[in-house]
């Protein structure tokens, strides 16, 4: 985190459907300075529903994937050896490719004794970058039948300029493309709600982020439903809840109209401006304590 | 078994351990995969679970696990079109049966009455 508060945050969750991009867009918009807003959750991009931005750059976003020269492959298989994901198999003869499942680290260009293989660029998806009153938002699309995320979250993040503050909407789940988002985060905010599949789901998530060592906090979303096994679970854990979303029918007529909540409904809005300065605050004090580790 | 032939090893995707487990509908996410030698009935068991929880890429696993066992056919309930890839350029011809044991199915394979796929019979992730 650097000076003037100026950090990263990044919202994610075990389970899907949780509130992540609620509490992001209308953190986001309580922030009322600049903010970029990062929606990596690039298989289904939701962020802009709540926001009306205006017109949209898009960019193209490519990874490189190994294209195979018959005439100078000899069959040795090395490649398909190397590759962790299956996107390039030899049994014996010219090896064949498939592009939607290469990760494109190159490595199989690198192994081939012969340099039969080299790298072509193959379009993944698409970057777009817009604008809604304080936010930049810039979200990533995954293209239909792709299957491989990390690298069009890897391009949204690289629209980052150091200094910028920034909100980082990760997709559902633990696997790689959270990880991709959280990772570099100087905090995180776990969104979950109060029943039994929320509270396994948030378990794993903080499984996650303990490993990355990045510090946490729990937002609880729709607060009053189901029971208090994830503050019981937060409270042994020692793990900071701070905030907790009512479970307001009000709310989700907003949702489903897009509408913000610190828009529809301003006694909210003093909910999300006070979980705004409890996690800037919580984030340095962790950030105080890694630097004293240092030293 | 006519002279100059070579008999051949056969695959079965299965979730049993025995030649009267039923054959498994799925390939890529098989529970495991029975070799079998036609002509003696010897057989193995190779576990999949592995690509069983693969993220991706269970067919072209498995479909490299098969090549690697030596069969050259692969009788199963489906396939789809990356692991049918693999499986063509590995030279192993795949037979699709609904219902069957592996035994069963083995009956119908010394028979000759099992058809050979010419081409992926469903879409990936089915």
């Amino acid at each position: 985190m650097g000076q003037n508060g100026v950090m990263i945050l990044a919202i994610a969750s075990g389970k899907g459907g949780t509130g992540k991009t609620t509490v992001a867009v209308n953190m986001a918009r309580m922030l009322r300075s600049g903010v970029w807003l990062l929606d990596c959750d690039v298989e289904e991009p939701n962020a802009h529903l709540f926001l009306k931005t205006g017109s949209e750059t898009e960019e193209v976003v490519s990874v490189l994937v190994p294209e195979v020269d018959e005439a100078l492959c000899d069959g040795c298989g090395e490649c398909g050896k190397f590759c962790a994901y299956h996107a390039i198999v030899s049994f014996g003869t010219t090896p064949l490719v498939f592009p939607e499942m290469c990760h494109g680290c190159g490595g199989c260009t690198r192994v081939c004794p012969r340099k039969a293989i080299r790298e072509i660029e193959k379009r993944v998806g698409v970057i777009t970058t817009s604008k809604s009153k304080n936010i930049t938002l810039v979200q990533g699309r995954l293209d239909v039948g792709g299957v491989i995320a990390p690298p069009i979250i890897r391009a949204v993040k690289a629209r980052l300029r150091q200094g910028q503050t920034a909100i980082l909407d990760a997709p559902p789940g633990t696997s790689c493309p959270v990880i991709a988002t959280v990772r570099g985060a100087d905090y995180v905010l776990l969104v979950t709600e109060p029943t039994p599949f929320g509270l396994h789901d948030l378990t794993l998530a903080v499984d996650m982020v303990r490993e990355l060592k990045i510090p946490f906090g729990v937002v609880v979303n729709r607060a009053g439903i189901g029971d208090d096994r994830v503050q019981m679970y937060c409270l042994s854990e020692k793990i900071p809840v701070l905030a907790e979303i009512p479970d307001d029918r009000r709310i989700a007529e907003a949702y489903s109209r897009g509408r913000l909540i610190v828009e529809a409904l301003p006694e909210y809005r003093s909910l999300f401006q006070n979980l705004i300065d409890q996690t800037i605050s919580l984030a340095k004090a962790a950030e105080k304590r890694m630097t004293h580790a240092d030293l | 078994m006519e002279k100059g032939i070579e008999f051949m090893k056969i695959a079965f995707s299965t979730s049993g351990h025995d030649l009267n487990a039923p054959v498994d509908t799925r390939f890529g996410r098989a529970l495991k995969f029975l070799i079998c030698d036609p002509e003696t009935n010897e057989y193995s068991v190779i576990d999949n679970t592995q690509n069983l929880n693969a993220a991706q890429g269970a067919g072209i696993q498995s479909a490299e696990t098969v090549a690697r066992s030596g069969a050259k056919a692969l009788v199963t309930g489906h396939c789809g079109p990356k692991a049918f890839r693999v499986l063509s350029a590995a030279g192993i011809k795949v037979y699709t049966v609904e219902g069957l044991t592996v035994a069963e199915a083995l009956d119908r394979f010394r028979a000759g009455t099992l058809v050979e796929a010419v081409s992926a019979d469903v879409e990936g992730h089915w």
